[in-house]
């Protein structure tokens, strides 16, 4: 069986990349793309715990499966944010939506 | 209902009467008569029905009516407070029942119910008369008192106050209904309180009945700090009375219940108006006539004299307290009657004679003749609101006279103004008349002769020897002064126009005196001496086998002796022959021999303490207090204390307030949090990813702590 520690540098490898998307990206959606990155690396630490744990607790996939749900209603209103910004101001580039600086 | 019940229950009646007209039925005066009568009539009622009970009770001193309830906690023990009728209670409530009921009935009339409203009247004025037109011609009649339901209020708590005191088997409820009292006798007297003369007499009244106040509750409260109680039930017990006698307390030599005993007296030489406490009685006279009937006869100044008989058990256990008790009522009999011959106002008269009257029975309860004092004190209630209400009637016939010539000069109380009325006013002459003579002592009929003979007799027989003397002298007086006002007031020829003119009174005022007229025949009766000549043994003497039962030691009737009997019938005809003849051919008060600047003017008590206690008083306050104290000493240390605050206060600020809080600690630490504000402000960019780039930075960093220093 593959070890565990490979699912978490998997893991941690994925959580990297939606890091440094979240950051370096320009566009708010993609920015939205990189959260839905890191959420989703965290899911697969979360079955990889559960699969190596004690099996039959199932917290691991319970766990999992809200943090889909949670991920799907951000996504849902992410976007409209970002239509609604993009209809307020012409753009979706993150560094313009500045309106909260002092 | 149980007795005990229904005694709870008489004194209500009243003061809801009062609160009924002073909160509701102001505005209706028809309505707050009746309301006022009605109460009345209701305790009136309730007091008979109790009398009567009484009646039926075999040694009812042993077991009076009684009940009670704890009140207010006071430490361990509870102030308990009830009501009690005992033999002497039940005579008591005879009299201010009939004589309460018989003044508000009289008041109606007196106040001129029906009467149409006054031309020129207004409020705190005695009524001045109204102009009405009969048949093409305009004439004047009286008109009715402006303030007719008040008149009634203040009467309903006058009279909730009376039934009150008799009712209570406590000192405490006792002083209770006393205070009341005063407080009513101050709104009545100064009823009319637009005149000055009677807001003076208001004050005057209060004041000096406040000096004997205070004292007595002196009294009460060494009472209860020896005895730890206030209920008569419990202080007239052997074991207490015992203790009482024997502690010394301390002052001139005397045991503590003579201590107590002189305190307490000193609230009736106030309330009763004795010497020296004797001065605002006449001047009572301010207020309108049925309440100087109340206040005199009825109510207040019989309230100072029950206190004593109340306290007798007590009183009577020091002799030196008694001494003075006595001498106080004797001197006063004779001192005030003395004045009363030299006085024109046909209710100065009546004012002297009943302070005159009150020291008779002062100084028979002085010698201890307990049942004649309370005998007397009852005969003289009826007798004497008889003569305080007929007065009011001779001087409203008076007024009419006045109304009908338009003369206002002419006083409608002086006596010298009247004469004749006979004619004019039977149902007055006649019942004054009785009145009058009861006052005198007339022998056998009137009850006034009974009760002052009685008086008499007992201090003949006790040996009080120069009591006896004083009071005879006294009973001559009277029956010359009595004698007197009715010559001046109702025989001879009318002396004005006015008098001419007068006129009967109508029903509502007539009734009560005839009524009171017949009480002050009737009620000597029953306490006519067994060993009277002739008719002695007759009619049994009830009245001393039930008012003597009151006491523990039931006292002995009195043998018969011929020289007491002589001197009362000698003073009280001698008295009144010479009254008639001295005064049926005066005419006017020049021809007066007995006007003595002297007895004219009081022994001009009042110009003596207005030096003595007034204008002392007066200097004290506007000099010494105002003037010394206030403007110099306390006003003068307020001009130094108040720069040198000034100054430290502008210092403080100058030196400390404005540099080191101010500029330190609040511009300081505003300027700081300024200064941070600003720089740190460049951080918010409003751009959201580099704020992640700085929690990631911090996340890192502290990470990177943690791992170093916990887990390294």
């Amino acid at each position: 069986m593959v070890p565990l520690s490979w699912f978490l540098f998997l893991a941690a490898a994925l959580f990297s990349i939606g890091l440094f998307g979240v950051l370096s990206r320009r566009n708010a959606v993609a920015i939205l793309l990189g959260i839905e990155l890191m959420l989703n690396s965290v899911n697969i630490n979360l079955a990889a715990f559960w699969r190596y744990g004690n099996v039959l607790h199932m917290e691991g996939q319970v766990f999992a499966v809200i943090v889909f749900a949670v991920a799907a209603a951000e996504v849902a209103v992410g976007l409209a944010l970002v239509i609604s910004v993009y209809r307020k101001r012409n753009t979706v580039i993150a560094d313009d939506i500045d309106m909260m600086k002092w | 209902m149980t007795t005990e019940t229904l005694i709870w229950l008489i004194p209500l009646p009243p003061v809801l009467a009062f609160f009924l007209i002073v909160l509701l039925t102001n505005k209706n005066k028809a309505l707050s008569h009746t309301i006022g009568v009605g109460a009345a009539f209701l305790s009136w009622l309730g007091s008979m029905i109790v009398f009567v009970r009484a009646l039926g009770v075999e040694h009812l001193g042993e077991h009076p009516f009684e009940s009670w309830i704890p009140w207010l906690p006071t430490g361990d023990t509870w102030l308990e407070i009830g009501v009690l009728v005992d033999p002497t209670g039940a005579a008591v409530l005879f009299f201010v029942a009939w004589t309460i009921f018989m003044i508000f009935l009289y008041s109606v009339g007196y106040q001129n119910f029906g009467q149409p409203r006054g031309d020129h009247d207004h409020m705190g004025l005695p009524p001045h008369g109204a102009t009405v037109e009969e048949q093409g011609h305009r004439h004047v009649v009286p008109s009715v008192e402006p303030m007719y339901s008040r008149f009634f209020a203040f009467l309903g708590l006058f009279a909730f106050g009376m039934y009150v005191l008799v009712l209570s088997d406590n000192l405490l409820t006792f002083f209770v209904g006393w205070e009341i009292m005063g407080l009513c006798s101050y709104l009545l007297i100064g009823f009319w309180y637009a005149k000055e003369s009677a807001r003076n007499a208001a004050i005057k009244a209060f004041m000096t009945t406040r000096v004997g106040d205070v004292f007595m509750l002196l009294g009460i409260a060494y009472l209860y700090s020896a005895t730890g109680t206030l209920s008569f039930r419990e202080i007239f017990t052997e074991t207490i009375l015992h203790t009482l006698a024997t502690v010394p307390s301390g002052v001139l030599g005397l045991s503590a219940a003579g201590l107590i005993g002189l305190l307490l007296f000193i609230g009736t030489i106030g309330k009763s108006a004795q010497f020296p406490l004797h001065v605002w009685l006449p001047d009572a006279m301010e207020g309108p006539t049925p309440v100087s009937a109340m206040i005199h006869a009825a109510t207040m100044v019989s309230a100072g004299v029950y206190a004593v008989v109340r306290m007798f058990p007590l009183i009577s256990l020091d002799a030196q307290t008694m001494t003075i008790v006595a001498f106080i009522g004797a001197f006063t009999a004779i001192f005030s009657a003395t004045i009363a011959v030299a006085q024109n106002d046909i209710k100065r008269v009546l004012a002297y004679s009943t302070i005159s009257q009150l020291g008779f029975m002062i100084a028979a309860l002085g010698i201890g003749a307990y049942v004649a004092a309370v005998f007397h004190l009852i005969t003289h209630a009826f007798f004497k609101a008889l003569l305080f209400l007929g007065s009011g009637s001779v001087i409203h016939g008076m007024e009419h006279g006045v109304l009908h010539t338009g003369n206002h000069k002419v006083d409608p109380q002086d006596m010298f103004n009247m004469g004749g009325l006979r004619r004019k006013m039977p149902i007055t002459f006649w019942t004054f008349l009785i009145g009058g003579f009861a006052l005198s002592g007339f022998p056998i009929i009137t009850a006034g002769f009974w009760s002052k003979d009685e008086i008499l007799a007992d201090a003949f027989g006790h040996g009080h020897t120069a009591v006896f003397i004083t009071l005879a002298v006294a009973a001559f007086l009277t029956a010359f002064y009595t004698m007197r006002q009715i010559t001046l007031t109702f025989l001879g020829e009318p002396r004005t126009k006015e008098a001419e003119h007068a006129q009967e009174t109508p029903w509502t005022m007539t009734l009560p005196l005839v009524i009171l007229a017949f009480f002050a025949v009737t009620y000597g009766w029953v306490g006519i001496p067994e060993h009277f000549p002739l008719i002695g043994g007759l009619i049994p003497n009830w009245f001393h086998e039930f008012v003597g039962g009151t006491l523990a030691e039931h006292p002995e009737a009195l043998e018969f002796r011929w020289e007491p009997l002589a001197t009362s019938l000698f003073v009280a005809l001698g008295g009144l022959f010479f009254g008639w003849q001295v005064y049926r051919n005066v005419n006017s008060a020049a021809e007066d021999r007995l006007q003595i600047p002297l007895l004219k003017n009081k022994y001009y008590f009042d110009e003596i303490y207005d030096r003595v206690f007034v204008k002392p008083a007066i200097w004290l306050a506007e000099t010494f207090v105002s003037g010394w104290m206030d403007k110099g000493l306390i006003d003068g240390i307020l001009h130094v204390f108040g720069p040198v605050t000034d100054r430290l206060g502008s210092f403080i600020r100058n030196y400390f307030d404005l540099p080191v809080i101010n500029r330190f600690f609040g511009d300081g630490s505003a300027d700081v949090t300024y200064w941070f504000g600003g720089k740190l402000r460049a951080v918010q960019t409003g751009r959201i990813q580099q704020y992640l780039m700085f929690a990631l930075v911090v996340f890192i960093a502290v990470g990177a702590a943690l791992y170093f220093f916990l887990l390294a």
